[in-house]
């Protein structure tokens, strides 16, 4: 069987075609562009490789039959070190229990095969790496066949390969580990044959991550637990308005802590801040404390949340710069007042938060450095350490320390927490300093999720469904002003603000969207699902809204108003239908279902939520989500990776689910004041389905986060009445 | 004829003014008898109000009333808000397993952390709630009734009260609440301890009077 | 700086340090068991969990000053308790993890509940483990695990 891979060339590709970067001598990013598509590779036999790795880049067979198996890209809980080499060692016919996974240093053989740099995002991680994956796995099973071949003096078609072992005819077999030696020396095949997905022994099962032990002992170091001979902590003081700079500092006192050893003011990406080395965090954080900083604000542009709304809400009411225009732009005028719906929304900021905090570990010597990082963005991250050192970036060795979430948070496209950390330990040469961010650092620090304000009017035709559609989204530009802009704004607008909405799977005649992107200073940075966490919501709910006008069920409607074309959104919608359909029609009293799907990064996903209300805030009782990703590599973890990412969903409709700031300074200070959801707030049970496919997978990282929340309000407003258009949501 | 009813007229308007002055001062004499019998202990129970009031600012002070709630979970800060991280009250008033008050606050302040401590960190029991369910204080009368009704207050009498306030770890801790966690000093209840002790010892030598409810 | 004398995992530890130091950054950088997390160090969080004289404490709130005799289990130790280890064993049947930052303080504080609670109710695990935040929100998989662990515990 053949299945062709797609490669959907209009709505991703804007994030996909990422950049080949490079370090410029005269300091800033040369980004250029770098379009490497493998777009006919195919699933199946005789596929075309787009690209050649060398296989023992990627594996590594010990005498002993241990196999170790590099993995590209950052494992950060998406479960990548357990998927990436389940797809290898399924086409190698590795005995699964001899594999150990390694997540791969910074190198150019590593590089995302779509992205062109080494990093996570963008859900790409399997979606990218399926094929790349299997080609190596099948060109290694051939070179080990081919040294049994040899040894043997049989045809590679008298022989096969289970668990590690080839066998061949006349009860001839040979251990993988016993053949090692032999197949390296043998030549890598350019062409494979993959197997046939019914041949799969591997993908598509349920198979248990491989870092669960060491994450359940304490045994697994993240890269704020390593630990070098002689190294020494650091953190900085930052400026409490982005962009401040140190006017004077006292630091008498800090430097009596016992301990201290450094006090320097540092540059910043925005401003400039005061670092404080010592041997141990403590000493650190608390000569920080004592630091007496008169801080430089002039010509600081102060920040204030309810300021910006006020000019946000204005903004939404004038078109902004055109994302997609479709049918009659009059067609709103011919619909009765009666008959339309005016609806303005408002999301705060959000910061990520990923439960490790952010730190970079760097030791300079000289001509050459090596940098401990948990980071999203290799690539990247290793130019701007090189870039502050004064270094090329294969001078630099760039570990890849496993993190503690990310959330998009440690892909930045300034690197800001590495050149931090590289200005400092480029002071300490040849001393290892590792940087800490305390959480207080995390959230006040920026690169946040940007405030948005959505204005829709909707225009509804005589049978139910929407007529006209006239839509303006004001938010910051996740890009403007970086090397991304030139690729990924296009007349004036972001597609990151928009996306989710200008590319709607609903078939609306009239469609008019447009967007406004402020210029503001507060940093912002892609949050997992990026557009859709606020762009679905506003679809998700606005849509809703028309079917309960119109009195028709909202999976109905849904269905009414899919484009043609919207199959993945479509088969989800039927699966969610059917597996939730016993127990939406039994609710209890006081309680309610709500209905939301959305499609992202190739994924269709629907659900339904069964709410109440408790204590003034929404309790949810269960949801069903349904999804079709394609071919499910491991739907053990694509169960558990929507489970969570429904709760992580969440984040934006808790009660202290918002960023704000006052007077140029970010109000909340650290989990107390913006704290996102606990057990409590998060469904109690969650029923996962997914649709049986054999198309090539899609993303699973980001596609459960957009859905819930709406989803949520959606089952509130039947409860109340109202519509919720303000979050976080306020108390009921 | 005319003369004379006019003279009667006169006496009889007489006599009824001279009565009704008569009553009046016998009426006034009375009254004035009846004062001087009873001042004394209306002044001792006005005296008794009014430093029951002083007690009663003392214990609406977040100090104080925070972990005095009707809820199911304490407050903290000088805004009284719930407090953070769903820390329950649990059966006994120290939390749940796993989530305990002393599962963060020590038998001490914690002033490199700004995490409050004493004796057995606790909240009061549900007997002795100083709020309603709405998070507002209650009134005087309310929270006077409940400090001093023993079958809600552990049987305590004015005595014991007046100790309670004296001496127990987690009153005293009130007017040493340690640093908050950026390191400024918490507040303080509006008065001294010595004058919420002296309060209280005027309030219960007055006999605990509670104002009357509204 | 101060010399405490601390009983952890069963093994006495001398560590030299400020008295107003952490107990989580004494385990973490004094003793380099970095199995206990810092997440937030306000005790909001939960993921410097460890057992004090066998309650859940938060570590990262906790001066070593205070400790005194009172012995510390940690998540590295937690294992050769017999209800640790089935709580640890758990988790890795029910698949719980993802990035694993919060799931030591996530297992203590788990294992504290069943040691006082061994058959919990939703609500009973709602409330003990109210406090302790996953970002990645496994919090589903968490509740199977610990009654899954509450099942094996008769």
């Amino acid at each position: 069987m053949r299945t062709a891979l797609k490669v959907e060339k209009d709505r991703h590709l804007d994030r996909r075609s990422f950049l080949r970067v490079s370090a410029a001598a005269s300091g800033g990013l040369l980004v250029s562009l770098y379009l490497d598509l493998p777009a006919s590779a195919e699933v199946g036999n005789q596929a075309p490789p787009p690209r050649v790795y060398p296989p023992d880049a990627f594996v590594h067979i010990r005498p002993d039959g241990k196999i170790v198996i590099q993995v590209n890209r950052l494992e950060f809980g998406q479960g990548v070190q357990t998927a990436l080499p389940m797809i290898l060692a399924d086409e190698m016919d590795a005995d699964w229990s001899q594999v150990i996974p390694e997540l791969a240093p910074a190198a150019d053989v590593y590089k995302d095969p779509v992205f062109g740099i080494q990093m996570v995002g963008g859900s790409g991680s399997i979606a990218h790496s399926f094929q790349q994956y299997r080609e190596l796995g099948a060109k290694t099973r051939a070179m080990l066949v081919a040294a049994a071949v040899d040894r043997w003096h049989v045809s590679p078609e008298q022989c096969r390969t289970e668990a590690s072992v080839v066998y061949g005819p006349g009860g001839k077999s040979a251990r993988y580990g016993e053949l090692a030696k032999d197949a390296a020396r043998k030549p890598v095949p350019e062409k494979v044959s993959l197997k046939n997905p019914s041949e799969f022994r591997l993908i598509g099962k349920r198979i248990r991550r491989l870092d669960s032990a060491a994450k359940c002992d304490g045994s697994q170091k993240f890269g704020l637990d390593l630990d070098l001979p002689l190294m020494k902590i650091a953190v900085v003081a930052h400026p409490p308005v982005f962009g401040g700079r140190v006017k004077s500092v006292d630091d008498k006192d800090a430097r009596s802590i016992p301990g201290v050893r450094e006090v320097f003011e540092i540059p910043l990406v925005k401003g400039t801040g005061v670092a404080v080395v010592a041997d141990k965090f403590w000493a650190a954080k608390q000569a920080r404390d004592r630091l007496k900083i008169d801080w430089d604000l002039a010509g600081v542009e102060l920040p204030d949340s309810s300021q910006l709304w006020t000019k946000y809400k204005e903004l939404a009411r004038t078109t902004g710069n055109v994302a997609m225009a479709r049918g009659d732009e009059k067609a709103m005028d011919r619909v009765p007042p009666a008959k339309r719906i005016v609806a303005e929304y408002e999301f705060p900021y959000l910061a990520h938060t990923p439960m490790e905090p952010l730190n970079t570990t760097i030791r300079f010597d000289g001509d050459r450095a090596e940098a401990w990082v948990p980071s999203q963005f290799q690539t990247l991250d290793q130019m701007a350490i090189a870039q502050e050192l004064g270094l090329k970036p294969e001078q630099v060795t760039f570990h890849t320390e496993f993190a503690g979430g990310g959330f998009g948070r440690r892909a930045v496209i300034d690197s800001h927490v590495q050149r931090e950390a590289a200005l400092i330990a480029k002071r300490l040469r040849g001393t290892p300093v590792k940087l800490i961010w305390t959480r207080e650092d995390d959230v006040r620090g920026g690169y946040y999720r940007p405030m948005h304000a959505h204005r829709v009017e909707i225009g509804i035709g005589s049978d139910g469904m929407p007529a006209a559609w006239r839509h303006v989204i004001v938010g910051q530009s996740l890009v403007a002003g970086t090397p991304f802009a030139a690729m990924m704004i296009k007349n004036g607008v972001d597609n990151t603000v928009v996306e989710g909405a200008a590319d709607t799977s609903y078939n609306i005649a009239n469609f008019h969207v447009s967007a406004h992107h402020p210029t503001v200073n507060v940093p912002v940075l892609w949050w997992r699902s990026v557009g859709a966490t606020h762009t679905a919501f506003v679809m998700e709910t606005l849509v809703d809204e028309l079917a309960t006008r119109a009195k028709v069920d909202p999976i109905v409607y849904r269905r009414k108003l899919l484009k043609a074309d919207a199959k993945k959104l479509r088969n989800a919608l039927d699966l969610m239908d059917e597996k939730s359909a016993a127990w939406r029609t039994k609710l209890p009293r006081g309680h309610a279902v709500g209905i939301a799907s959305h499609e992202c990064f190739g994924t269709g996903v629907a659900c339904a939520v069964q709410v109440s209300i408790e204590n003034k805030r929404p309790r949810i009782h269960r949801a069903t989500v349904a999804l079709d990703c394609g071919i499910a590599v491991n739907p053990l973890t694509i169960e558990s990776q929507f489970q969570a990412g429904l709760g992580f969903g969440l984040t934006q409709l808790v009660a202290k689910g918002a960023i704000t700031l006052k007077d140029g300074r970010v109000e909340q200070r650290n989990f107390d004041g913006y704290a996102p959801p606990y057990m409590i707030d998060v469904p109690v049970n969650v029923d996962v389905h997914i649709v049986p496919s054999t198309e090539p997978p899609t993303g699973c990282g980001e596609p459960p986060v957009p859905v819930i929340s709406p989803a949520v309000v959606n089952a509130l407003a039947k409860l109340t009445g109202k519509r919720y258009r303000t979050l976080p949501l306020a108390s009921i | 004829m005319l003369e004379s009813q006019r003279l009667l007229g006169r006496v009889v308007l007489f006599a009824l003014v001279v009565s009704v002055t008569l009553v009046a001062m016998l009426a006034r004499g009375a009254a004035k008898f009846g004062e001087a019998k009873t001042s004394a202990i209306d002044t001792k129970v006005a005296e008794g109000l009014a430093a029951w009031q002083q007690v009663y600012s003392v214990l609406t002070s977040p100090r104080c009333i925070n972990c005095h709630t009707a809820t199911n979970y304490p407050q903290q800060g000088d805004d009284r808000h719930r407090h953070f991280a769903n820390i329950i009250r649990g059966p006994e008033g120290q939390g749940v397993p796993a989530l305990n008050c002393v599962s963060c606050h020590q038998e001490s302040n914690s002033d490199s952390t700004g995490v409050p401590g004493g004796l057995n960190w606790h909240l009061a029991p549900l007997s002795m709630r100083w709020q309603d369910l709405n998070d507002q204080p209650l009134s005087s009368a309310a929270v006077c009734r409940a400090v001093t009704d023993r079958s809600r207050n552990e049987n305590m009498d004015g005595r014991a009260l007046l100790k309670h306030h004296e001496e127990a770890a987690l009153v005293l801790w009130a007017w040493s609440p340690g640093r908050r966690p950026d390191g400024t000093m918490r507040s303080l209840p509006p008065l001294t301890h010595a004058g919420f002790v002296e309060a209280t010892r005027r309030w219960v030598e007055a006999g605990t009077p509670c104002p009357k409810a509204r | 700086m101060a010399t405490y004398k601390l009983n952890v995992n069963g093994k006495s530890r001398e560590v030299s340090v400020d008295p107003s130091t952490p107990l989580l950054w004494v385990l973490r950088e004094e003793l380099k068991m970095t199995g206990t997390k810092y997440g937030c160090g306000i005790s909001a969080c939960g993921a410097c969990t460890v057992h004090l004289a066998g309650i859940a404490t938060r570590s990262c709130v906790v001066p070593v000053s205070m400790i005194g005799d009172r012995p510390i289990v940690t998540i590295e130790g937690v294992g050769q308790d017999p209800v640790g280890q089935v709580v640890q064993n758990a988790w890795i049947e029910k698949d719980v993890v993802q990035c694993g930052y919060c799931q030591s303080g996530q297992i203590m504080s788990a294992v504290a509940l069943l040691k006082a609670t061994s058959k919990p109710t939703e609500t009973n695990i709602e409330e003990s483990m109210g406090g302790n935040l996953c970002r990645c929100a496994t919090y589903v998989r968490i509740r199977e695990a610990i009654k899954s662990a509450s099942q094996q515990l008769t």
